[in-house]
């Protein structure tokens, strides 16, 4: 297949100021970086947004936030998460840093276009951020953005907040779809000579399919948007019926709130698995490095990612099963939804398989691999159940709900990233993070999430509804639950506020941490065999890698190590597998 | 094809064959990763426009459609678009250095044409809202604003990919640079033809 000239011709003379080359960098390390700590800092905003609304659920007589502060929170803490958190953090963050440096390029093949992308990204968030200081504040109508309450009077921030919302989420397309531009391009024409596409690290693959997934599915969010947009300003009628809104007939008639419903869901569900797929790849390559053994069926892995992100085009009604759609329609995506757990469940027998009799390392990142698969197993078990439709419709819209989407959306995907950070950070750094700090961390957050969640499925079952600001004299939530919801709250603050670790953790040894060396985990892929830790502008000093073999041979009998580098030539005899092909040599 | 990890007598697992023999072709230039980034651009287009078409035919089935009547302006947009696209593949084909200004001439015939079309599909909208259909009015009308606004929105911002052309090609660039730019613009200007074509059908259709 492709290596690009691309990578060795175009200009790669460093940036010599200090302002081109940290910030308005072309280069895909510091945008990476750039992405990452904006994506993490809006995050944290989000995090501390989640605290005051579990206050809220835990202490109700606390009077923290009031109902609309409530909703405006709710919506904010989930947009705020799946989109300019996660979304921003796996293809920006870790697919700036990781592409070029996994596939032996020197640099995205637009850096130009990526240096965009992290700035209308930021803008994306600014907007965002500004909507808390807008009259009336920022929209409070779930993170869904349902019309018709999205833009009615009396929903909070319905004169504002929606539209810097909407205009947001806009932009962030925008970021998004040059982001993946260069995602997918890169991965198929910037490859060093040897990597085929079957020899790719999962992590790649990974990104490359959810990659091309955004890049499908984002439209239908722009679409949206914009039609939104021109139902509030304009006043046009693409998804408002006519209503009466406090007494008052709206000058809208004949819209459909669902056909919002249906653009907003082929958006919403391939965002699932825009973040999944990322988190499939990485972890797969944590478990494999720290388990010092091959990835078990490395085909069939790659195949099921692939297979998922088609199928997650075919799924996305299951989130409105209780819209009062045909009922065929339901019948179809029920079994589209569970049929997506046949390549899912490949997977998580793999990760296991890769892990059986292997020289496991409980090493911080190992510990978040595999509290991942833990948790992801445990959330998508009960989306089995909700994506029955006579399961679902007594669950829909209360705390099992909740529980689902945040063990297999929040939780899991966000052990992947600290997985991922403690792992790639010697190679962003040159320096390890702290090794018992992490544990805490770890500890903290794995028990701590179970602490939280576990029982909302039991206020699920209960009936609990999610969405409400107070629970106060509803016959048919017991004391024992309002107990349950003050523990859960205890809980989510210890956890919230034990991220500091984290964080302190990521600041002190950026600057003091252990030297890490070149490839402290003795990983075999590409990315740690780089002349320098960390890379230099260009990535591989005067000419770029040759690879001979895939990124998982370890524990190789014969061999004088534990694994074998990617660029190590194979032995002159006895190969049966093809090696590079015959031109490479005049790289 | 090999799902499972392959043993090897004497070393344990090794890396699958299947998919591994495709010879390295060899390094790619940057004409064909521009080519290929804006084959891919034209994807989350292609979804964009594609989604804007199923909602429209999902608006149209609720009981309470009417359609709008077209203005006859749409038809004169079209030839203007369309004589604008062949204008832009007559400058593609141009190889020849000595044929530069009849390159040239057509690269402007193609943006003063693209220019018309937009003008013709403001006016068209003008005469729409004089026989009453406003923006806001009907469904009808409401789609038939968003998708020639859209449209006409990306033919705008390939009008700034135009004038980039057009400076390269009097600034005296490189000849196979300026081809290159040519060629990238005909490709977005055929496909926003063809995005126009099927939105136009479909408005035609009802």
């Amino acid at each position: 297949m492709a290596y690009s000239a691309a990578a060795e011709t175009h200009e790669h003379h460093e940036p010599q100021s200090f302002v081109t080359r940290y910030i308005w960098s072309q280069d895909h390390k510091v945008i990476a970086i750039q992405y990452s700590l904006t994506a993490i800092s809006v995050g944290l905003v989000a995090l501390v947004l989640s605290g005051i609304m579990r206050i809220q659920l835990g202490f109700p007589d606390s009077g923290v936030v009031d109902a609309a502060t409530y909703y405006q929170f709710m919506t904010m803490h989930g947009m705020i998460m799946v989109v300019y958190l996660l979304t921003a953090l796996f293809l920006g963050g870790f697919g700036n840093y990781l592409i070029p440096l996994m596939l032996g390029a020197r640099d995205m093949v637009f850096p130009y276009v990526n240096m965009l992308s992290y700035w209308f990204y930021l803008l994306s968030v600014i907007v965002l951020l500004a909507s808390f200081f807008v009259p009336g504040g920022p929209t409070g109508a779930g993170w869904t953005l349902y019309p018709p309450q999205a833009i009615t009077p009396g929903t909070p921030g319905a004169d504002w907040g929606i539209i810097t919302m909407l205009v947001s989420l806009a932009i962030f397309i925008v970021a998004a779809t040059m982001g993946g531009l260069n995602y997918v391009t890169t991965v198929l024409q910037c490859r060093c000579p040897g990597m085929t596409l079957m020899r790719m690290p999962l992590s790649i693959w990974g990104i490359f399919i959810a990659s091309i997934m955004a890049l499908l599915a984002f439209p239908a969010l722009f679409v949206a948007a914009v039609m939104l947009i021109m139902d509030n300003t304009l006043g046009t009628s693409f998804f408002m019926p006519a209503v009466i809104a406090m007494g008052q007939q709206l000058d809208h008639e004949g819209g459909s709130p669902l056909l919002f419903q249906h653009l907003f869901w082929f958006f919403g569900h391939p965002e699932v698995y825009i973040v999944a797929l990322p988190a499939f790849g990485l972890v797969s390559d944590l478990i494999s490095t720290h388990a010092r053994k091959n990835i078990f069926g490395y085909h069939m892995m790659v195949w099921a990612i692939v297979a998922i992100g088609v199928l997650s085009f075919f799924v996305w009604a299951h989130h409105m099963y209780v819209s009062g759609m045909n009922l065929s329609f339901g019948y179809f995506f029920a079994i589209s939804t569970l049929v997506i757990a046949v390549p899912t469940a490949i997977k998580v027998y793999n990760w296991i398989l890769t892990l059986w009799r292997g020289d496991i390392h409980l090493t911080v990142p190992m510990l978040f691999a595999v509290g991942f698969i833990i948790t992801f197993v445990v959330g998508g078990l009960t989306g089995l159940f909700l994506g029955n439709v006579v399961v679902d419709i007594p669950l829909a819209d209360t705390y099992f709900v909740v529980a689902h989407f945040h063990m297999v959306m929040g939780v899991a995907p966000i052990l992947v990233v600290f997985g991922a950070i403690y792992h790639w950070f010697p190679k962003l750094t040159g320096r390890m993070m702290n090794e018992r700090l992490g544990q805490l961390h770890f500890w903290i957050t794995f028990l701590g999430t179970y602490a939280i969640y576990f029982p909302m499925h039991y206020l699920g079952v209960l009936g609990m509804p999610r969405r409400y600001y107070a629970y106060e004299d509803y016959a048919f939530i017991p004391q024992s639950a309002h107990d349950l919801n003050t523990f859960i709250t205890v809980v989510a603050l210890a956890v919230a506020i034990s991220q500091v670790l984290f964080l302190v953790n990521l600041v002190w040894s950026a600057f003091h941490g252990k030297p890490s060396g070149d490839n402290p985990w003795n990983a075999a892929s590409l990315e740690w065999q780089t002349p320098d830790t960390p890379p230099k502008h260009g990535n591989w000093g005067a000419s770029v890698p040759v690879v001979h073999r895939w990124p998982y041979d370890y524990n190789v009998p014969g061999a004088p190590r534990d694994f074998i580098p990617q660029t190590d030539p194979r032995p002159e005899t006895g190969e049966p597998h093809g090696g590079p092909g015959p031109q490479e040599g005049k790289a | 094809m090999s799902f499972w990890a392959q043993h090897a007598p004497g070393r344990g697992t090794i890396e699958p064959a299947w998919g591994n023999r495709q010879p390295w072709q060899g390094p790619v230039d940057r004409s064909r990763v521009a080519l290929r980034g804006l084959l891919l651009l034209l994807v989350p287009l292609t979804s964009m426009f594609g989604l804007v078409v199923s909602a429209y035919f999902m608006r149209r089935h609720m009981g309470d459609w009417q359609a709008v009547p077209l203005p006859w302006q749409l038809w004169l947009s079209s030839a203007l678009l369309l004589a604008s696209s062949v204008a832009f593949e007559r400058a593609r084909r141009i190889t020849a250095p000595a044929r530069l200004a009849e390159l040239q001439a057509n690269l402007a015939a193609a943006g003063l044409l693209a220019l018309g079309f937009l003008a013709t599909q403001v006016w068209s909208w003008q005469a729409l809202a004089g026989q009453g259909y406003a923006l806001a009015g009907s469904a009808g009308g409401s789609f038939f604003y968003l998708m020639s606004g859209l449209h006409a929105l990306h033919l705008v911002c390939g009008m700034v990919a135009w004038l980039k052309v057009r400076t390269a090609a009097r600034v005296g660039t490189e000849l196979a640079t300026v081809q290159l730019y040519v060629r990238l613009c005909a490709i977005y200007w055929h496909f926003l033809l063809a995005v126009w074509l099927v939105l136009f059908a479909t408005l035609l259709s009802g």
